[in-house]
């Protein structure tokens, strides 16, 4: 079980750095796609299998579909991106460093509370989940609904080339 | 047989995942991968929440993780086409062309 986090983990985060360092977007949105499952794999080690089913298709699915799209229909699929100042580079890998050791090292250290055993843990089952969803947050799930019905609208309406 | 990860292990793997996308941010110009950073970043966060629910054994984080991937959803549905229309208008998505509001 530890062997296939550590596998998960390092897969995640190296997807991850390859998502900042490759020149093509096209391959940061595949790198991105493996760090998706990789999350994914997660999901299931700590047995929210809902979550992790939902993760794939709203992330694997949907967005990097649409991620992909916008990428090939503004023909992006060339390393078209100038170069940043070296300085300006240099700069931001410092202050990105400094701000994981800055959190590693407070983390690290850090006494947490968790008790249970996540592999037996039952609130990540559909039944469950869907008991808390529509019991607790019915209102929450339904404001949801209105913010989708908001977000295509503004998509439609941005997506128009001019408005009358 | 199956030994127990650690609830420490999950946050330092979140945190790294977190910081590549805060590097990214940075590092990039491209907009539509600095979008993809925020994705990341989203991501590691989420994962954070799922890992202290399931070990404290409490649904409400789980359903939080939930609300935040259909905000992101919608957030990727508008900011693409933000991108577009920005990208008709410039020619290119470098976000240095976007600089009308700096100081």
């Amino acid at each position: 079980m530890l062997s296939i986090f550590y596998f998960l983990s390092f897969l995640a985060i190296l997807c991850a750095l390859m998502v900042v360092v490759s020149k093509n977007p096209v391959h940061s949105v595949l790198y991105l796609i493996l760090t998706f499952f990789a999350i994914a794999g997660h999901y299931v080690l700590l047995n929210a299998q809902f979550l992790a089913a939902v993760h794939v298709i709203v992330y694997a699915g949907a967005i990097m579909v649409l991620f992909l799209y916008v990428i090939m229909m503004l023909n992006l699929n060339a390393a078209v991106e100038p170069n940043k100042k070296s300085w300006l580079k240099i700069a931001a890998t410092a202050s990105g460093g400094l701000l994981m050791v800055v959190l590693v090292g407070i983390f690290r250290s850090a006494v947490t509370s968790g008790t249970g055993n996540p592999s037996q843990s039952q609130v990540g089952l559909v039944h469950n989940l869907g008991v808390a969803l529509y019991r607790d947050f019915m209102r929450p799930f339904e404001v949801s609904s209105i913010l989708f019905l908001a977000a295509m609208v503004g998509a439609v309406m941005l997506g128009k080339k001019e408005i009358h | 047989m199956f030994s127990a990860i650690p609830l420490n292990y999950y946050i330092i793997v979140s945190t790294l995942i977190f910081c590549i996308g805060v590097l990214g941010v940075l590092f990039r110009r491209n907009a539509i991968v600095i979008f993809m950073c925020i994705e990341l970043m989203l991501n590691a966060i989420n994962l954070l929440l799922v890992a202290f629910s399931s070990f404290h054994g409490d649904a409400a984080g789980q359903v939080f993780v939930f609300f935040i991937m259909a905000v992101a959803a919608a957030e990727v549905a508008v900011g693409l086409a933000i991108l577009t229309m920005i990208y008709r208008n410039t020619g290119s998505v470098d976000i240095n062309f976007l600089s009308k509001l700096k100081w």
